[in-house]
């Protein structure tokens, strides 16, 4: 057995690789799940911002001219500025309420994907521009 | 030969980060599909956790550059009012107008989706570390993430690179 094998060998009996985890899922010493869970939920609050700020932007001029926080860049910077707001307050909120929790990250993910589909619709023009101005 | 200030920030937002967002997605959707109980090695965990790490950081930051030098530097050269710009270019002939009016619409909205996605699964990553080969359900999950991230990245790319072969910006 060659130097560099010999001192695999020895890593890999010095680091096993971690025991399954029990049929619920967790493991004595494991991290709970929950932060996971609150950065799954935020990041789907933060698509379905996106999508509402742009629906609103294009429903109404005022809103529009609000979100139009930089002129070069037009109403595009007050969206997204929002949206990244909105995402990392709702993920400190979020991370607050479940950073102890053994909060699923099933469930989560089932509530992330349904407001990331909504975030999806509210950009996507031909739904966005159903609400423009005549 | 020589590129133009803009084309040389096209560059830097379409090329450059983009071909670090792809290689962090490649490593990180190889590593975190093979981060099973049954295929690893103690070495192996130490040598893949590494890479994976670096993997979905690198992933997240190139997606944050991309969108946001998209947005605040290139963008506004885009939507210039002058009659020469893109967008007035685009939106001055029938057959190119919906390049503008869906293709980049879409596209400049749906791409921060990419960067918020990458960031959550860099941190289920960073902060779950080696307890992701025993949690099959989140490693799971954050493949989804992983994968839907570079899905919104893929759509917003290509409509980029459609609507610069049309009309770029210079």
């Amino acid at each position: 057995m060659s130097q560099h094998e010999e001192s695999a060998q020895r890593a890999d009996d010095q680091q096993s690789v971690p025991a399954p985890a029990a049929a619920d899922g967790t493991v004595d010493g494991d991290r709970p799940e929950g932060p996971i869970s609150a950065a799954i939920i935020a990041a789907g609050v933060g698509a379905a911002a996106l999508g509402l700020f742009t629906t609103l932007a294009e429903a109404s001029k005022g809103v529009a001219d609000w979100l139009q926080w930089n002129d070069q860049v037009g109403p595009l910077s007050g969206k997204t500025i929002m949206t990244v707001i909105v995402w990392l307050v709702s993920w400190v909120v979020l991370h607050t309420v479940f950073r102890t929790k053994e909060q699923e990250t099933a469930r989560a993910l089932t509530v992330a994907l349904v407001l990331i589909g909504l975030g999806v619709l509210g950009t996507f023009p031909t739904f966005f521009q159903l609400f423009a101005p005549e | 030969m020589s590129f133009t200030n803009r084309e040389v920030w096209g560059l830097i937002h379409g090329m450059v980060l983009g071909a670090v967002f792809l290689l962090g997605f490649a490593g990180g959707l190889a590593d975190l599909y093979g981060l099973r109980t049954a295929l690893l090695t103690g070495t192996g965990v130490v040598e893949r956790m590494r890479r994976l790490k670096v993997g979905v950081t690198a992933m997240a930051v190139a997606a944050w550059g991309t969108v946001i030098t998209g947005t605040w530097v290139v963008y506004p050269w885009y939507r210039e009012a002058a009659p020469d710009s893109a967008k007035s270019k685009l939106l001055a002939n029938p057959d190119t107008s919906d390049w503008h009016k869906f293709g980049m619409e879409w596209k400049e909205h749906i791409a921060w989706l990419s960067p918020i996605l990458a960031t959550v699964v860099a941190f289920i990553v960073l902060y779950y570390a080696n307890t992701l080969i025993r949690h099959e359900r989140v490693r799971r999950t954050t493949l989804l993430l992983l994968v839907l991230a570079f899905a919104f990245a893929a759509i917003a790319g290509a409509f980029g690179a459609f609507i610069t072969k049309v009309a770029p910006v210079q």
